[in-house]
């Protein structure tokens, strides 16, 4: 969306001029926030009005703003940003801007170009012979490149809810608490994947363990297998139990059927890394037929896409597993273009790190049994995150039953 | 008494074609110009106006149209800055004319298009002022500025009627005659709201330009072919006085068009 400031001056109220130009920014698709209005005292006293006019692409706004002229709007220069060059690979200037995750617009002498992508806790580089302003992480910053400075120029277009149907992210606003009535907001979550799913939308999942020991991985094989998951986030832990179920039927040492233990259950998980180890990774261990059933098994048979991101208290970790964070955090951003729905279940450190890397426009659900995680998540910068405090079994598997009952 | 400002029809013709009644195909009969340009001399001068002449000059046929020479306001006069390079000559011209008759001419910034009384005409307390396809709107805050007055701007859309005296003539009574559908919606809903008492004129008898009338007091001077609105007006106690404009409405202008009065005001308060 791309913007131009105008004024109007004179007898725009007597004269009609103010709800004339309103009106005609509305029916030629744009949209208007007014900045300023001044109304005359006396009858002869002139009026002004300053308005925020967007429209949906430049032409359109260049077209509008045509149409607006006509009538006396005259549009305000925009101040350019101010830049400074970066002193040191890995370092930005003093006083860089520091992005959100919202949509943001930077003005450069010769326009107004969207910084992509929309990433928050980065600095916006910017090259202006490409003409692209781009979220810069620290470590991609090299010595010499043009980094915004100061507040001047920028224009950050804030999410704004749809207000065309009440759906669950304005019914669940970002509040959590385990008060909220859970089979209609699933519902509602259920006709979303479906929305994603019809619209080419793709559906991130970021999991932790507790899908596997909870006993919900075969609801969420299911969600792969019906074409509701296309991209999945996880630790070395989630890979981890799934496999150590596929092989051994245990989740850490602990029948799932039966919920007893195992006997010298607590091996089975260092068994199960070390098989696919053996096999040299998850992808070989399943064309091999090693790996037989379960979520990652999934995700290799319907092409899921998967980044396994490493810690310190790992086991093993699986051939598969990225230890170094840099390459991990890249490797995640590198996959979440046209992500439009990201589901987070069961991991509070991984859901918090990934909501770091999502564009604000990107509908986020926060599911766990603890509240906390969900209240950590938005205040960490993911606002735009709704939040269910549950069991994941219970939530997978009503969710799977509301897919199945809307068909599909 | 009126005093108003006139130019003969000397060097009257259509030479180039600006607005949708201009044909150069069909040129005007001078013979006959200059008898409809004398009856409407003598008419007004009847009715008790002092008249003033701008001398003619040649290759600006559209001289005799001194209602869009600019706006007179006591002894200041707003030159008009005209949209088309055909009619930018005459500027100078009345500017000069008015200056050398002592009064004070106060130009608007040349980039802001206005054509006089043209497109602002005093209706109550308001200056009603077209916009679109001559005068830009921003020309007309300026002349509310210096004028000091309230300005209201409507749009004009249909090309046929492309300057305000075309299709809005106020009257003395502090009503209007007016062809509403050369004004977009927001210019029809204004008037109604600003001027009581409107008189409104039917498309066939608007296409007569019946509302391009000169009115001074009681008596309306205006082109002959307006049947239903001069019995309204009778109605109303004015005394209509039907003129042949046929070689003028070939350049899209009549009565009003070839009238300028000085001053349209004395003040504005």
């Amino acid at each position: 969306m791309l913007s131009e400031t105008i004024e109007l001056r004179g007898h725009i109220i007597d004269s009609l001029i103010l709800p004339k130009v309103l009106d005609e920014i509305i029916t030629h698709g744009g949209t208007f926030k007014i900045g300023e209005v001044r109304i005359g005292e006396q009858r002869t006293d002139q009026s002004f009005a300053r308005i925020e006019v967007t429209g949906p692409s430049a032409e359109s706004l260049d077209e509008l703003i045509l149409r607006l002229r006509q009538h006396g709007a005259e549009v305000i220069e925009k101040k350019s940003v101010e830049l400074a060059v970066a002193p040191a690979d890995g370092v930005f200037p003093e006083q860089f801007y520091v992005t959100t995750n919202q949509q943001t617009f930077v003005q450069l002498d010769d326009g107004e170009i969207e910084v992509h992508p929309a990433l928050m806790d980065s600095a916006i580089v910017v090259d202006r012979r490409a003409k692209a302003a781009t979220a810069t992480k620290f470590y991609s910053v090299k010595k010499g490149q043009e980094v915004v400075v100061g507040h001047q120029g920028i224009r950050v277009v804030p999410l704004q809810r749809s207000t065309a149907r009440a759906d669950v992210f304005e019914f669940m606003a970002s509040n959590v608490s385990i008060e909220k009535p859970k089979t209609a907001v699933i519902r509602e979550i259920a006709r979303e994947f479906r929305r994603a799913r019809d619209e080419n939308g793709r559906i991130l999942v970021v999991g932790g363990p507790a899908i596997v020991h909870t006993g919900a991985a075969e609801h969420f094989e299911k969600l792969i297998e019906w074409g509701y998951v296309n991209l999945l986030f996880a630790g070395n832990a989630l890979a981890t139990h799934d496999i150590e179920n596929a092989l051994f039927g245990t989740s850490l040492g602990v029948f799932l059927e039966k919920g007893s233990l195992a006997e010298s259950g607590h091996e089975n998980h260092m068994r199960a890394i070390n098989v696919i180890r053996s096999a040299g990774g998850i992808r070989p261990a399943v064309e091999r037929g090693l790996l037989k059933r379960g979520i990652m098994h999934s995700c290799v048979r319907h092409g899921i896409d998967y980044v396994l991101a490493g810690s310190i208290r790992d086991d093993g970790p699986l051939p598969d597993v990225i230890t170094d964070v840099l390459e991990a955090q890249k490797a995640m951003r590198a996959k979440l273009d046209g992500v439009t729905i990201a589901m987070m279940m069961g991991t509070m450190l991984h859901s918090i790190a990934v909501g770091n890397l999502l564009p604000a426009t990107v509908r986020t659900i926060c599911v766990d049994i603890n509240p906390g995680v969900v209240t950590k998540l938005t205040d960490r910068g993911t606002f735009q995150a709704i939040g269910l405090v549950t069991d994941l079994e219970p939530f997978l598997r009503e969710l799977t039953d509301c897919i199945a009952a809307q068909g599909r | 008494m009126r005093e108003l400002l006139l130019c003969p029809p000397d060097h009257y013709g259509i030479e180039y074609e600006i607005n949708p009644w201009m044909s150069r195909a069909r040129g005007a009969d001078t013979p006959v110009v200059k008898a409809q340009w004398r009856g409407l001399h003598e008419k007004l001068r009847s009715l008790g106006c002092q008249i003033h002449l701008v001398p003619p000059v040649p290759k600006l046929p559209d001289m005799v149209f001194t209602a869009n020479a600019g706006l007179t306001i006591g002894r200041k006069f707003i030159p008009s800055n005209f949209r088309h390079a055909e009619r930018a000559g005459e500027a100078p011209l009345f500017a000069d004319w008015m200056a050398q008759h002592g009064y004070e001419v106060v130009w608007l910034p040349n980039d802001q298009f206005f054509e006089g009384e043209g497109d602002a005409l005093f209706a109550g307390d308001a200056l009603f002022c077209g916009y679109k396809f001559r005068s830009d709107v921003v020309a007309h805050r300026t002349v509310g500025e210096m004028l000091k007055c309230l300005v209201i701007s409507v749009e004009l859309v249909d090309p046929r009627f492309y300057h305000l005296d075309t299709c809005f003539c106020p009257l003395t009574d502090g009503g209007a005659v007016w062809f509403p559908a050369a004004f977009d919606e927001y210019g029809q809903r204004t008037i109604h709201d600003h001027v009581p008492n409107l008189i409104e004129v039917v498309e066939e008898e608007a296409a007569h330009f019946s509302c391009n009338a000169v009115v001074l007091e009681r008596d309306v001077v205006l082109p002959e072919g307006a049947p239903r609105l001069m019995e309204s007006l009778g109605d109303r106690g004015f005394h209509c006085h039907p003129l042949p404009m046929s070689e003028f409405l070939k350049a899209g202008g009549a009565c009003k068009c070839l009238t300028m009065f000085l001053p349209q005001r004395e003040t504005v308060a």
